[in-house]
């Protein structure tokens, strides 16, 4: 285990490197000297397109710089401007991410809820929490499976993504789909859970719980996967807070922080969620890779408890408060006002904006804030004095999602524009008039 | 753990078949036909769960032309035809979301298990349906 940053800042040249550089035959002219490495926006050991620049020297990490934007797809302006009404919308929202599906409807039904104020009734809010917590499910085993292939452990990867398979066919038999459930409208649920189907899901939580202890073991009591990530890509609890890192990312640095523990919203009020840190596994967080798999792997076991409570405390009930979809749309139509509306997604808090003017089909305006972008600061502190190597498993442990982070991003007369002060001013007063009207 | 699951993997067959089946080459054709005479196996297709969101079909007969689907479709799938006051749907474009099949009043919209919807040309008569 190596300490982070031990050396004198003073010291321009790094103990560690010039030990390295004798065990790898050394670079000899370029003892000391930096190198750019740019990898992106496409490249083989990255899924979606970003570029990373790394400053090097030897086989250390100096310094990194993020640029992103290259997925951008104006989901926003499609909803805003391009005379959608709010249930097309909605499954707009539902493509922001492949994997987090339900988190963006979610949390844009909720703002949209809020913003015309409807209510949901008890049931649809259970349904919406077991169908997110399944998601969790699914989408941390993903991230565990492409952890174990960016350290090189294939058969981990193939024997994590095999066992996912459970509960997509559970998603698809819920919902009808395995990805894209399309299930949140806008004051309730569309399909509801039937008794026939609750043995199924029940059947496919003892098999997960059955396996948690298994996955821990194989992930935590590994070797090779401790020897890779303990002391790897730390984010200490102080930097996790100050670069208002979000999700498992915040977690693993020892933050309690889970929106829905400390916002609770939906149906979780009931099921008083508490964020999971390492120390509930009985270790120290560190802030490294390894914490960040310790916390996703107990995520789930926290998920199976909540999806096991709910399926025993499921209310009676209607499934929705609008069962006719002309009357939402009349309904949606005619609403006014603001609402925000938030999620804890797998990968941590998303949040979506609208704001709804009478007499207007689309919103006047739409914001979507998806966790990605609230940890990709977070790169920063955890990419500093590390090994080349260790890049795809930094770059892959706060589960980035690039094409929901891809938020903003100015093209015009087709080339890119550096917004000065005053230009940025006039852009927030234009938006002021814009929705003052 | 792993060995052991390994070592039982190891000793299976695969689990899969060639996909999509109608564009292989000849002699897998071959080897088709001779799978629907009985002579040869394949593994079937998994089943689909009853709320399954397939291919739509669409009940002529029942459709009213009240265009509550296409204000609904997130897609723009569905193309109004005014002389007959019917529609069609470009099933290429569809994102399976089902949700003109809940708009519908009068039930003519349905959502099928079929998803073998792999073609070559989106105009196909495969993925038009009126
Ligand atoms: S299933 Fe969805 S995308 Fe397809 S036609 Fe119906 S509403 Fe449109
Ligand atoms: S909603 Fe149903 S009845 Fe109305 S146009 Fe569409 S298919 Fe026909």
């Amino acid at each position: 285990m190596k300490e982070k940053r031990a050396q004198d800042p003073n010291d321009p040249v790094l103990p560690a490197v010039e030990e390295r550089e004798l065990v790898y035959g050394g670079l000899e002219a370029g003892l000391g000297e930096v190198f750019e490495v740019p990898i992106g926006p496409i490249h083989p050991a990255l899924k979606e397109p970003i570029r990373l620049t790394f400053k090097v020297r030897g086989e250390r990490i100096v310094g990194v710089q993020v640029r992103t934007g290259f997925a951008h797809r104006g989901i926003e302006f499609m909803g805003m401007r391009q005379g959608r009404n709010l249930i097309q919308i909605l499954y707009l929202s539902e493509r922001i991410c492949g994997i987090c599906s339900i988190s963006h409807p979610i949390a844009f039904t909720q703002a949209v809820e809020r913003a015309a104020g409807i209510e949901v009734p008890p049931r649809a809010q259970y349904i919406r929490v077991i169908i997110s917590e399944l998601e969790r499910i699914h989408s941390h085993l993903l991230w565990a499976g492409v952890a174990a292939h960016e350290l090189g452990f294939d058969t981990l990867l193939h024997l994590t993504w095999r066992v996912r398979e459970k509960v997509l066919d559970i998603l698809e038999e819920l919902t009808g789909n395995r990805i894209n459930y399309a299930i949140p409208i806008f004051g309730g649920v569309r399909r509801d859970i039937t008794p026939d189907q609750y043995p199924k899901v029940r059947e496919a939580l003892r098999y997960y719980r059955g396996l948690l202890n298994e996955l821990l073991d194989a992930f935590l009591r590994d070797p090779t996967v401790e020897a890779r990530t303990r002391g790897v890509g730390i984010l200490e609890p102080k930097e996790a807070e100050e670069l208002c890192a979000v999700g498992p990312t915040a977690r693993a640095s020892g933050l309690r922080k889970d929106v829905r523990q400390d916002r609770p919203y939906l149906a979780y009020p009931d099921f008083e969620v508490k964020a999971i840190t390492p120390e509930d596994y009985g270790l120290t967080p560190m802030g490294d890779v390894y914490d960040k798999i310790v916390v996703r792997l107990l995520e789930v076991g926290q998920s199976i408890e909540i999806i096991e409570k709910a399926l025993d405390n499921m209310p009676d009930g209607e499934i929705t408060s609008f069962p006719k979809i002309p009357a939402l749309l009349a309904h949606l139509k005619k609403a006014e006002g603001e609402g925000l509306g938030w999620h804890e997604a797998p990968r941590g808090e998303v949040i979506h904006y609208v704001r709804l003017v009478s007499g207007e089909e689309s919103p006047l305006v739409w914001k979507v804030k998806a966790p990605t972008y609230s940890n990709l600061m977070s790169w920063y502190p955890m990419f500093e004095d590390q090994e080349v190597a260790d890049i795809p498993i930094i770059a892959a442990c706060i589960d980035p999602c690039i094409c929901c982070m891809d938020r903003v991003y100015l093209v015009r007369d087709g080339k890119e524009e550096i917004l000065t002060k005053e230009e940025l001013l006039r852009l927030s007063w234009e938006k002021t008039r814009r929705m003052a009207r | 753990m792993i060995f052991k699951t390994l070592l039982s993997q190891a000793l299976s067959r695969p689990a899969t078949n060639k996909f999509p089946a109608k564009y292989m080459p000849r002699s897998i054709l071959g080897f088709l036909a001779k799978v629907q005479e009985g002579k040869a196996r394949i593994h079937p297709p998994v089943p689909v769960p009853p709320k399954f969101r397939g291919k739509l079909a669409y009940d002529r007969e029942k459709c009213i032309g009240c265009q509550l689907c296409i204000r609904v479709c997130p897609a723009k799938v569905i193309e109004f035809l005014p002389e007959v006051k019917k529609i069609r749907i470009h099933v290429a474009r569809c994102t399976f979301c089902a949700q003109c099949v809940d708009a519908c009043p009068t039930n003519a919209l349905s959502a099928t298990p079929e998803f073998l919807l792999a073609d070559t040309d989106r105009n196909s008569p495969n993925l038009i349906v009126e």
